[in-house]
């Protein structure tokens, strides 16, 4: 079955890039979760909204105009909520909403564009071209070497910002770059699930991983392996039923949450019982 | 020979409120140094100072010879346990990934780690989750943390705050095994008067300003110093609360 659909090249492009953002968005989404940026794959996407419009309305390429704005919108929200120790969601909140604003107000100064609305909103997997997909795998070859290198230090910072200050790290520093490394990662990923569907790739796979990993890497790899199985399985089914391909990568790793709190639940009471007993 | 520690005339001002006011005190090699003082004394405010955490302060502090805002390389050297925060239970890193931590960039090797882990005794939780252990055992895993990167000078935040007694009497035992056969210098602080007494060779009684550093038994065996100790605290607490509304009434009186 699998195979015959991977004959089509549209295909093959939407499987490859899916796996390959599946991969870094759980692997910067574990750091996002542990440091309770739960939403700003959300925000993110809502200020690359603004970005586009700022593009389109200026006649620059969009593309390049919401990245630009993400990371830079990004950074300072970073720089905000250190300088002002406000909490991490009400920072998150800020960059969602403004990015929103500006990109509202742009539209209607320019009396509207003609951009496909609901494929950014709710990503179209299957329209991916040769160029995105090699700016998904740009993306990988950037984020996934460096997110290796830095990952003790990403780990000692998640766990305690002071005790990592106190081992040497320039926490700033590191922290700026990974919000660029994160802020790139959502950019790419937008294309495979849309703007209100985005933090379903950071977050789902990680909490799942967190109920069932012991250690970092272990957590990495299962979250990884829950989010590659999901887009693929979401993409092949969404083909075959004929729905939508976002939304079925979606409810595929919610079933998966899911499944998992009941499966261990059951493990918890069947140990008391047995400890009863 | 030279201090470890050496603090002279630090003040440090939050809100226009002095934090620290003119501190000033040495640490020599080996010493056990017991930090007292109450809630808001400035405790936690003097170590952040001590590891570079703030920076803006007046005076100076060197360690190991160097002026901490110079040079932040010294921090090598340093160990620190915080004040215990909840890890929560599905904080994915386990013991040995935490304490593995200790060394980032440096050489070590699997067995310094192992090592480490068992001076603490947290040999058979080595594959736990950190946020799976008792907060003292999480407490002994920083300590291990510290332990894996060859500190010379352990800097304790009120380490075994909410700890159970138990728990507590295991974590002392282990900082004076670490002082007397690792050598390493300690600076912890505490509310556990008996516990301090107990363990240091030095103390250090502050509130906000240093009111006594010296060797343990000239404060503990002096009932007059400690009695003019406790006045001492409760008076800059009075200042500090009720300073403002006395001046401002007495401006207002004079008017």
């Amino acid at each position: 079955m699998l195979f015959d659909i991977l004959q089509y090249g549209f295909m093959q492009r939407a499987l490859l890039s899916a796996v390959a953002i599946s991969i870094i968005c759980s692997i910067v989404g574990l750091f996002l979760v542990l440091k309770r940026h739960s939403l700003f794959g959300d925000a993110l996407a809502h200020v690359a909204f603004g970005g586009i419009a700022l593009g389109l309305f200026t006649g620059i390429y969009p593309i390049l105009t919401a990245y630009v704005v993400a990371i830079l919108a990004a950074v300072g929200v970073n720089k905000l909520r250190e300088s002002t120790k406000i909490p991490p969601d009400s920072s998150i909140a800020v960059l969602l909403t403004s990015g929103l604003a500006i990109g509202v107000i742009l539209i209607s100064i320019s009396g509207g564009f003609t951009l496909d609305l609901f494929g950014f909103l709710f990503g179209n997997i299957l329209l991916v071209s040769n160029e995105d997909l090699i700016m998904i795998l740009i993306t990988v070859a950037i984020v996934v070497p460096i997110i290796y290198v830095l990952c003790k230090r990403l780990i000692l910072i998640v766990f305690d910002e002071n005790q990592a200050k106190v081992s040497g790290l320039n926490v700033t520093w590191i922290n700026t770059l990974f919000i660029v490394l994160a802020s790139i990662t959502i950019m790419a990923s937008i294309r495979l699930v849309g703007v209100l569907l985005i933090s379903s790739l950071i977050v789902i796979p990680n909490i799942t991983a967190l109920l069932l990993g012991k250690g970092f890497k272990k957590t990495i790899l299962i979250s990884c392996a829950i989010s590659v199985f999901s887009v693929v399985f979401g993409i092949v089914a969404s083909y075959y039923v004929n729905l939508v391909p976002s939304g079925t990568i979606v409810l595929t790793m919610v079933s998966m949450f899911i499944v998992t709190i009941i499966v261990k639940n059951m493990r918890f009471r069947l140990k008391k019982i047995v400890v009863t007993k | 020979m030279q201090p470890i520690i050496k603090v002279t005339g630090l003040s440090y001002y939050y809100d226009s409120l002095p934090t620290l006011d003119n501190i000033s005190f040495t640490v020599g090699k080996g010493d056990f140094l017991g930090i007292i003082g109450p809630n808001g004394a400035g405790k936690t405010t003097l170590f952040q100072c001590m590891l570079g955490i703030v920076g803006d302060y007046k005076g100076e502090i060197n360690l190991f010879g160097s002026d901490i805002k110079q040079n932040k390389k010294i921090l090598q050297k340093i160990g620190y346990v915080p004040q215990k925060k909840s890890v929560e239970q599905t904080f994915p890193a386990t013991v040995e990934e935490i304490v593995s931590l200790g060394v980032i960039g440096m050489k070590n090797s699997r067995d310094d780690i192992n090592m480490a882990i068992d001076f603490v005794e947290l040999g058979s939780y080595r594959d736990k989750r950190i946020g799976e252990l008792s907060e003292g055992q999480q407490q002994r895993a920083i300590i291990a943390k510290a332990l894996v990167k060859q500190s010379e000078l352990l800097i304790l935040d009120e380490p075994t705050t909410g700890i159970d007694s138990a728990s507590q009497e295991r974590f002392y035992d282990l900082l004076t095994k670490l002082n007397k056969d690792k050598g390493i210098t300690i600076v912890w602080s505490s509310h556990d008067m008996n516990a301090v007494e107990r363990l240091a060779n030095k103390v250090a009684c502050i509130d906000r300003k240093l009111f006594f550093h010296g060797q343990s038994e000239d404060f503990f065996g002096n009932e007059e110093r400690m009695k003019s100790y406790v006045e001492f605290a409760m008076q800059a607490h009075m200042n500090l609360h009720f300073g403002n509304k006395t001046n401002g009434k007495d401006k207002s009186e004079t008017k």
